[in-house]
């Protein structure tokens, strides 16, 4: 079998000046043709991964464990300059906010080809009508108009596609998408949710989704990674840990998802509490001083990874192998 | 795009009327009596009354301004009171020798200012970027004048490299240049501090925009994106203040030209003021705001070519 498309090994993040690692001992598998979904609230240590990914961290930020892009591990066999040259063109990404990720003063067209500056060996009008196709792709009905546009003359879910269509012109074999849904209006969303799900169908590798929202898990991914405070608590395939969570963490995430509320309530629920900043960490578990099932034993002595079945886990103590159901 | 220009256009033209509304008004209550000047403290009584009826100072301010920016209109600029020549003829003939002067001085600071400004910029909280803010910041302290007068002093008088006096042979480019490095040079030294200043503060600003992230993580090289995506953003403020600095230079200009005795608007505006010779102080005075707006509107050109949110935006 070939090397997974991302393979995270043990992975320590601590930003220059940090008191504490922002990301802790995190491990898993991105395998070809998978889709994972990275979950967590906000400073969970997601965005630090991506941007860990691609070699785009700040200066001075240590990088501890291995990070394996197919079988090579980033920093130690692949260069600095070899990174460079894999983002693009090997591992595309789609951000967070469309109306801030292109250049404001330069026309759609022209940017799109500045970004795949490594297909300026071919003649212009190649590259031309290959963007013009890829925007076409991601449902933009008039390609020729937009290419002539400018960012500010376009709404978000317009500008999103725009930044997919970036993203898929690189054919990457990794496609990192970070919450690239959090920025639009509902209805958008879920437009923009599809062409997503038709974009990686196409590609020939994985893809890293970052979101806080499961629903969007459910319907775009096939495995799971839910991290909090910087750590790992539990993995599996969606359907697994949907099914049956076994952290309390993931449970209390999967009851705040208003898409999961059955019963008519006055009040959303929330989790008790805020994740603790990275230099307050409690001694044992770091979700103890929130978890609604914590035990004494859960305060004084941090859970090791439970593997609870093939490539899936959970990082509690209560956590046991559930047999999972056909 | 063009509305926006046209827009501009016309604002020019407005602070253009206004300015020498101005300084009509000023030029009026300067104290001295334009009659006794011009005909000496001997002149009769009928005399200066004749001159005053003649140059129509008897006339109500009102009168006198709308006949003043009538005339400037149709390009009559009055006459030199000593030499009696069309004001006209001295102003435009001095004209392309200070604008000359300006722009030789504003492109050799921005050829320096700019890259300067770049380094410091892309290797911020370095020794370089220490050393460059610190030349930066003396130089900008330094007036043009003084600048004028060391250089001077020592490449001319001392080391003999380039003439002192003068603006060269009028047939004879290379003199011509010759007698610009100089000036040129006086001229510009702040500037290239200025510039630096401003170019690394912008671009520091632009750099740390989000779109410039979406480059990296298409692994554009990073000298790339610093100089052909983050440094058209970045000039489009450095080019507005320059816009408004021409105003600065032109002033600097001024003292220049008189250190090295350089015929230009400047050393006319000055010995117009010396002798009270008011109407070609006055057209050189016209003459520098018009250059003043003109330098404002090429860079609104400029910033609207560059970036054009704010073309929509007015």
């Amino acid at each position: 079998m070939s090397a997974p498309v991302l393979q995270l090994d043990k992975v320590c993040i601590r930003y220059p000046g940090a008191p504490a690692d922002a990301v802790r001992g995190v491990s898993f598998d991105l395998r070809r043709g998978e889709t994972l979904g990275l979950v967590g609230e906000s400073g969970s240590g997601k965005s630090t991964l991506a941007a860990a990914t691609m070699g785009l961290l700040p200066a001075g930020t240590a990088v501890q464990g291995a990070i394996r892009f197919e079988g090579r591990a980033l920093f130690s066999e692949i260069t600095d300059q070899q990174l460079r040259r894999l983002r693009g063109r090997r591992i595309g990404t789609i951000s967070q906010d469309p109306f801030t990720a292109l250049n404001p003063v330069m026309r759609i067209g022209t940017q799109l080809d500045a970004l795949l500056h490594w297909t300026h060996d071919r003649p212009k009008k190649d590259r031309m009508a290959r963007i013009e196709t890829m925007l076409e792709r991601v449902g933009l009905s008039d390609p020729k108009v937009r290419m002539a546009q400018y960012p500010h003359q376009m709404s978000g879910g317009i500008l999103q596609r725009i930044s997919i269509a970036a993203a898929m012109l690189a054919e990457p074999t990794l496609l990192i998408a970070d919450e690239p849904t959090t920025a639009l209006d509902a209805t958008t969303e879920a437009q923009i949710l599809g062409i997503m799900a038709e974009a990686k169908a196409t590609l020939d590798g994985a893809t890293l989704f970052i979101t806080h929202d499961m629903s969007v898990v459910e319907r775009l991914c096939d495995r799971i990674a839910v991290l909090y405070a910087g750590e790992l608590v539990e993995t599996g395939t969606v359907r697994e840990v949907l099914d049956a969570p076994q952290h309390p963490y993931t449970r209390a995430l999967l009851d705040c998802d208003p898409a999961r509320i059955t019963e008519p309530t006055r009040r959303l629920p929330t989790i008790e509490g805020t994740v603790p900043p990275i230099h307050k960490r409690p001694d044992g578990c770091i979700f103890a001083p929130r978890c609604p099932a914590a035990i004494a034993r859960c305060h004084a002595e941090a859970p090791e990874r439970h593997e609870l079945g093939p490539r899936r886990s959970a990082a509690c103590h209560l956590a046991s192998p559930t047999p999972v159901t056909p | 795009m063009m509305s926006y220009l046209v827009r501009r256009l016309v604002l020019g033209l407005l602070v253009l009327v206004v300015a020498m509304l101005l300084l009509f008004v000023l030029i009026y209550a300067v104290p001295g009596d334009p009659a006794t000047i011009a005909l000496g403290p001997r002149a009769s009584e009928a005399q200066k009354a004749f001159f005053r009826e003649q140059m129509g100072l008897d006339q109500p301010l009102a009168v006198q301004a709308a006949s003043f920016l009538w005339n400037l209109l149709q390009g009559d600029f009055g006459t030199d009171i000593l030499s009696q020549r069309p004001v006209a003829d001295l102003v435009f003939s001095a004209l392309p020798r200070t604008v000359t002067l300006a722009v030789a001085g504003v492109v050799w600071a921005a050829l320096l200012g700019v890259p300067l400004g770049i380094w410091a910029a892309l290797r911020p909280g370095t020794f370089i970027d220490w050393v460059i803010g610190l030349i930066s910041t003396s130089v900008v302290a330094l007036p043009a004048f003084l600048m004028a007068i060391y250089a001077l002093i020592l490449f001319s008088v001392t080391l003999g490299w380039f003439p002192a006096i003068g603006a060269g042979d009028p047939g004879d480019l290379a003199d011509q240049l010759h007698h610009l490095v100089l000036p040129a040079f006086a001229i510009g030294v702040a500037w290239v501090g200025y510039i630096a200043r401003l170019v690394r503060v912008s671009m520091l600003e632009t750099l740390a925009q989000p779109h410039v992230r979406t480059y990296r993580a298409f692994g554009v090289p990073d000298l790339r994106i610093a100089l052909r995506y983050v440094l058209p953003i970045a000039v489009v403020p450095v080019i507005s203040v320059l816009g408004v600095g021409i105003g600065n230079l032109l002033s600097g200009a001024v003292l220049v030209e008189v250190v090295f005795s350089r015929p230009g608007l400047g050393s006319l505006a000055y010995d117009a003021v010396i002798s009270r010779n008011f109407p070609v102080l006055l057209g050189a005075v016209v003459v520098t705001t018009a250059l003043y707006v003109a330098a404002n509107f090429i860079a609104d050109t400029l910033i609207a070519w560059l970036d054009p949110r704010l073309a929509e935006k007015g």
